[in-house]
């Protein structure tokens, strides 16, 4: 995202002003955005029966001749040097082929971080096992390859380390004392104030100012991180987990001094990413010791080895404050605070960006800073910073509804802006307040008493919560996709993309179909491998709206030259691409449907056996122009039991607003998907790092309590599907607006029924007895 | 030593060490068998032993010699797939399909417990002979297969469509 | 993991006298907490004797009381109809832990030896006084949600995780053992001990001794019990406290007799004897269970995450049902 922006953004909005485009004002709209068939029709999975099977090959599944397997050993200390390395013991258990540590890895480059270049894709920029300096508790210090796996562990637990300790900032407490503003947040301003918000604040008829705290989280992904490596000559292929292919490749590329052609990395299926499955150091370390051996390398994560490896979300303590005139609408809107970050990564948790764009106030203050930690480098975890910043936004909305007698959906109402607070900019499509509508009217919120423990069965008080959800649109620029249609009726859609279960190549299969007018089963979609057209990474719920750019633009190519080889003796002689349409596996006029010809009858008369095109999407300005997001409404009903504090959330309802959907079965699972991680995130997770040692003490899904089937009721979503006219095909990427607002919904809801304000998260019972 | 894989006599030529998930994955090239924690905390190496399910990644190999073990690549019958299989795909019971195969095999034998009236913890009346497959019952009982995506309805769905005899 | 002999057992005996063999011999059962510790080099074993062919039997007898065999599966002794009828709490506690996939693997005596879930002890970067005895213990003053309140010491502060043991506890268990020295009894209760300053010594097992048979006393009431487990999510997560308890109420209103064991709270399953004896003729009402509660609970001490459980616990055992 902020790559997008850093490099880009002063470039777009000077270019905006003349540069014309499908998505801005003027621009003809794309037929596909409104135009039924099967874009939008729950299709089931076109990887369905594989995963059903256990066909679908992951990253750790991929078989090699002559594979030796790594296990890893880890620091336990947050910072200092390597002391003493003994290593001979392992060097001579059974089956051990090498054990590499700082003194014998090959020598490499840091990872460019990510955001640092458009293909920067590495989750810090340490060097990886380059020296005896250790920065987190849990860096790899050494790599034992082996015969087996049994014989790759053993031989780990026979390593000894000693260290020299330095001082280390392990306590956020500490941490935050020094908190300073980071350079920006993904290209945005750390903070933004007009008006005197303070002042306003003061002045306010009705107010509220609260701290609220979130702990760290992990993304635990069921399939654990992994990758297998080969090296043939000086050509590195990766198979691995990724939601990044081609990032990854460039990146490793500059750490072993390569070109990016000579690394191939492939991830056809990801066992679940939420942000997670990235650049980290196991990847690399598995090539280069892989390099070293001269065998493929298997490299598979423990779980814990995951948790210490493979950074969460961070912690952050945050204040809302606003201030209410009488009639309701807001003098004051503040929203400050400090996320815990490292030195060496990029990813502040850009918790304020819902407060710049949600709600209309006279004056807005909001400014976040980062302190700076010893500790494994956080990264994105889905909705980073909005799930967490909505967590503490929407329920100072609530408080402030409580303060002022009114209905919380009632109080939205009144604030709802007309343009972009912070940019001024129109929105592109924003029906927040026809979310609540819906979704208070299939919740049944009016039969919610404002009044806390007002109702209750046996042990247990129920209650209600809202809360508003949102996330930004993105789209990225630089991908390209590339169509191959054949004489026999296929089409071939090439982009290096990525399906981690959101429903990627199923969506695009319907839209290709769609868009060439031909049957579902006639086209295939090829993702996941770098060596395809370079496509969009897997983030910021950006992929579908970018690849679904480079797919048009790819059409578009094609059209231009089907009418180029249908010549003169085609019905179609003399048409220009805006005249045509496709249809029935061929193109026709499109105010004279039967002026047509099929594809296999331009490519037969040719004497073509298929015909390929490839082209970019164009620079994603629409965002610049205008204010571009999701939003929804979420209802949650909460039991919480009085003797106990055992929580149970009864019933759940996201009513959304994200442009079109594109396929309602898959994007119903994705809110679900969503919502439910936000359960998680509301109730029952948390990652415990000792602020002694810097250590994480529940790196297990034992103790770290991700829900499960029992924690999880129906959930119903909805949606008002609205296309963006905006938007490619007018819809938006959702595969994170479903977490944002759940924390404060439940928390909401949890106040309700109990009468309890919990402004730390998650909510535990022991917070509430 | 040999065991009985999706009804093929397999040889066992193993390390002690070697998990049966392991010795799956990795020997045998059963990759269908997931590894989600490697200590019985996610449920996604769930295979069925003589029709029960286990946890394969606590289980050591050689303890299962003679066993016949069934896992997701041995649900399919004569090439068409287990009618669960079909309600996973029809009810969108998966998103990355990692925990997939668990799920499966986990409910699988789940339905066939509640066919044997075993309890589960939210039993009301653990005197009565009968066990049944209403929501509570099934999401408890399922509750050691964690899906991080978030696919529990439809799978619930998907396993209440196949085994239930009134809907859940 | 450490490479190990991989030996089986078709009789106690036998078994014994394999792992009596060997340097570092242990015992597998289902192997659901074993191997996991195995593979965090918690335990080290060379050899291990595989005691799952061992008595599965459960044997109703006449008295009433009920004789279970160590390699009796969590879910076969859970779904056993005379367990079901006459003594429900143990059913319940049992159905109360794990998985269904993980009760078809563990055993009855695995379970009764289960150790600790205190993170502290996983942890080899931890100082941990049941792992490495006198290096100190990195719980007391972290993370320690889960941690005991009754009977800890400076030394340690774990709790033991089993579900079933908290029935077994308040059902007054005998646990039979043979060992190189022969066959002794010894109730549930007396099993596991008080950490002290060894909490590496966690039972009162002499080398080598193994569980061949858990003995349920016969108990006229004990058909009138459940066990209600508090944690952190909805299903499979480990207790943060849990109550076994069976009632014998009188036709007066008064408790004739009871039985109260507490989960989650201390280094062994807490047999509760203040609340039992401040219980017994009295009536059974909110207010007197409350303060049998609270006099059980008058030597609990929190630490920094677990003083709640304090509360809790009182208020929950106020609601026998």
């Amino acid at each position: 995202m902020s790559v997008l922006k850093d490099t880009a953004q002063k470039a777009l909005q000077t270019a905006i002003s003349f540069v014309p485009d499908r998505w801005l004002p003027g621009a003809e709209p794309d037929p596909m955005r409104t135009k039924h068939g099967l874009i939008g029709a729950p299709v089931s999975r076109v990887d369905g029966p594989l995963k059903v099977e256990g066909k679908a090959r992951f990253a750790a599944e991929v078989p090699y001749e002559n594979m030796a397997y790594a296990a890893l050993a880890c620091s336990t200390i947050s910072r200092g040097r390597i002391a003493a390395l003994e290593t001979a013991k392992a060097e001579a258990a059974p089956g051990v082929l090498l054990v590499m540590t700082y003194r014998n890895a090959p020598r490499m480059a840091p990872p460019p971080v990510m955001n640092s270049a458009p293909k920067a894709a590495g989750a810090s920029d340490l060097p990886v096992m380059q020296d005896a300096d250790i920065h987190w508790n849990g860096e790899p210090v050494a790599l034992v390859l082996a015969e087996t796996q049994e014989q790759a562990d053993y031989a780990k637990s026979l390593i000894r380390v000693t260290y020299d300790l330095e001082p280390a900032i392990t306590s956020f407490d500490v941490a935050k004392t020094r908190a300073h503003p980071p350079e920006n947040i993904l290209g945005e301003p750390s903070s933004i104030e007009f008006g005197d918000a303070e002042a306003a604040l003061n002045g306010a008829a009705h107010r509220v100012d609260l701290m609220y705290r979130t702990p760290r989280y992990n993304h635990n992904a069921i399939e654990l991180h992994a990758a297998t490596v080969a090296w043939e000559g000086d050509k590195l292929t990766i198979h691995d987990a990724t939601q990044m292919v081609n990032s990854t490749a460039w990146t490793v590329a500059q750490v072993f001094g390569l070109k990016e052609e000579q690394v191939r990395v492939l991830s056809p299926y990801v066992g679940g990413g939420f942000g997670g499955k990235c650049l980290w150091n196991h990847q690399i370390l598995a090539a280069a010791a892989s390099k070293l051996a001269g065998r493929p390398v298997r490299i598979a994560l423990s779980r814990e080895e995951v948790f210490r490896i493979v950074g969460g979300r961070t912690t952050t303590e945050q204040r809302v404050a606003i201030g209410a005139k009488p009639d309701g609408t807001l003098a004051a809107l503040i929203h400050t605070g400090v996320a815990a970050m490292t030195t060496h990564n990029s990813c502040p948790e850009q918790f304020t960006f819902p407060a710049r764009h949600l709600y209309a106030a006279d004056t807005l203050k909001v400014a976040q800073d980062v302190a700076d930690m010893d500790m494994v480098a956080n990264t994105f975890m889905r909705a980073p910073g909005e799930s967490i910043g909505t967590f503490a936004l929407e329920c100072a909305v609530d408080e402030l509804a409580e303060t002022m007698q009114l209905d919380p959906i009632e109080l939205r109402r009144r604030i709802e802006p007309e343009k972009d607070p912070t940019t001024g900019h129109a929105f592109s499509s924003r029906n927040l307040i026809e979310a609540y509508r819906r979704g208070a009217e299939k919740f049944g919120w009016d039969k919610r008493d404002p009044t806390p423990r007002a109702r209750r069965k046996g042990e247990w008080l129920i209650g209600m919560g809202c809360a508003t959800a949102t996330y930004p649109y993105y789209r990225m620029p630089g991908g390209a996709a590339r169509i191959r249609l054949t004489r026999e009726g296929r089409a071939i859609v090439s982009t290096a993309v990525h399906e981690m279960g959101m429903g990627t190549s199923t969506v695009q299969q319907q839209h290709v179909a769609a868009r060439l007018g031909m049957s579902f089963d006639a086209v295939t979609f090829e993702y996941g491998d770098s060596t395809l057209p370079a496509g969009s990474m897997a983030g910021g719920s950006s992929q579908t709206a970018s690849i679904s750019a480079t797919i048009i633009a790819a059409t578009e190519a094609l059209t231009k030259e089907l009418l180029k080889l249908a010549g003169n003796d085609s019905p179609l002689a003399g048409l220009k691409p805006d005249q045509v349409e496709a249809r029935n596996g061929g193109l026709c006029k499109r105010d004279e449907p039967d002026r047509f010809e099929s594809y296999a009858s331009i490519l037969g008369r040719s004497q073509r056996q298929e015909v390929t095109c490839e082209a970019s999407g164009p620079l994603p300005l629409e965002a610049q122009k205008y204010s571009m997001h999701s939003y929804g409404a979420q209802f949650c009903e909460m039991r919480v039991n009085m003797v106990t504090g055992e929580t149970r959330v009864s019933r759940f309802l996201g009513s959304f607003d994200t442009g079109r959907i594109l396929n309602s079965m898959t994007a119903t699972s994705q809110f679900k998907g969503g919502i439910i991680m936000g359960l998680g995130l509301a109730l029952t997770e948390e990652t415990n790092f000792d602020a002694r040692f810097g250590r994480i003490m529940n790196p297990s899904l034992a103790e770290y309590h991700v829900p499960v089937h029992m924690d999880v009721p129906r959930i119903d979503v909805i949606w008002n599907d609205i296309p963006d006219p905006h938007s490619p095909l007018g819809a938006h990427g959702i595969g994170e607006i479903g977490i944002t607002g759940v924390g404060a919904a439940v928390a909401n809801a949890v106040y309700n029924a109990t009468g309890k304000r919990v402004r730390e998260l998650p909510i535990t019972l022991d917070k509430l007895l | 030593m040999h065991c009985t894989i999706n009804g093929n006599r397999t040889e066992m030529v193993i390390d002690p060490r070697t998990s049966l998930l392991d010795f799956l994955r990795d020997h045998l090239g059963l990759t269908g068998t997931k590894k989600g924690c490697n200590q019985g905390a996610c449920g996604a190496c769930t295979v069925l032993v003589d029709g029960e399910r286990i946890n394969a990644c606590l289980a050591f190999a050689v303890q299962y010699q003679g066993r016949s073990i069934t896992t997701v690549e041995g649900l399919s019958r004569g090439g068409a797939l287990h009618p669960l299989q079909q309600a996973f795909i029809k009810h969108d019971g998966f998103q990355c399909g990692y925990c997939t195969p668990g799920q499966l095999c986990s409910a699988i034998a789940m339905a066939n417990e509640i066919e044997r009236g075993i309890p589960s913890f939210v039993t009301k009346n653990l005197s009565t002979e009968t066990a049944l497959l209403d929501h509570d019952e099934l999401r408890e009982r399922m509750s050691g297969n964690l899906c991080r995506c978030g696919a529990y309805n439809g799978i619930v769905e998907a396993i209440s469509e196949t085994f239930a005899k009134e809907p859940a | 993991m450490n490479p190990f002999d991989y030996l089986q057992a078709d009789n106690a005996s036998n078994a014994v006298k394999l792992a009596s063999a060997a340097a570092a011999g242990k015992y597998l059962g289902g192997g659901t907490n074993l191997v996991d510790l195995m593979r965090e080099t918690v335990e080290r074993p060379d050899t291990l004797v595989d005691v799952t062919d061992l008595s599965r039997r459960i044997e109703a007898r006449p008295d009433g009381s009920v004789m279970i065999g160590a390699a009796v599966k969590n879910t076969a002794l859970a779904a056993d109809r005379t367990v079901r009828r006459n003594f429900p709490l143990l059913s319940r506690a049992i159905l109360a832990g794990a998985s269904g996939q993980i009760r078809n693997m563990a055993t009855v005596g695995g379970n009764i030896l289960q150790r600790t879930r205190c993170t502290y002890f996983y942890d080899e970067a931890s100082r941990c006084n049941k792992r490495d005895p006198g290096r100190g213990c990195d719980a007391i003053d972290g993370f320690n949600r889960y941690h005991a309140i009754l009977g800890a010491s400076p030394s340690c502060v774990a709790t033991h995780p089993s579900d079933m043991c908290v029935a077994l506890a308040a059902l007054d268990a005998i646990v039979h053992l043979e060992g190189p020295e022969g066959v002794r009894m010894l109730k549930l209760v007396d099993l596991h001990r008080l950490p002290g300053g060894r909490p590496d010594i966690e039972t009162e097992l002499r080398p080598h001794e193994l569980i061949t048979d858990v003995e349920l006393p016969a108990l006229s009431f004990a058909a009138r019990s459940t066990y209600r487990k508090v944690r952190d999510r909805a299903s499979y997560a480990f207790a943060l406290v849990s109550v076994a308890a069976a009632l014998d109420l009188g036709d007066d209103g008064n408790v004739k007799d009871v039985r109260v064991a507490l989960g989650g709270v201390a280094h062994k399953p807490w047999r509760a004897l203040k609340m039992e004896a401040a219980l017994r003729g009295r009536a059974a009402t909110e207010v007197n269970f409350r303060a049998a509660a609270e006099g059980e609970l008058s030597d609990a001490a929190g630490l920094r995450d677990n003083a709640f459980n304090r509360t809790r616990q009182a208020d929950d055992r106020c609601r026998p049902r």
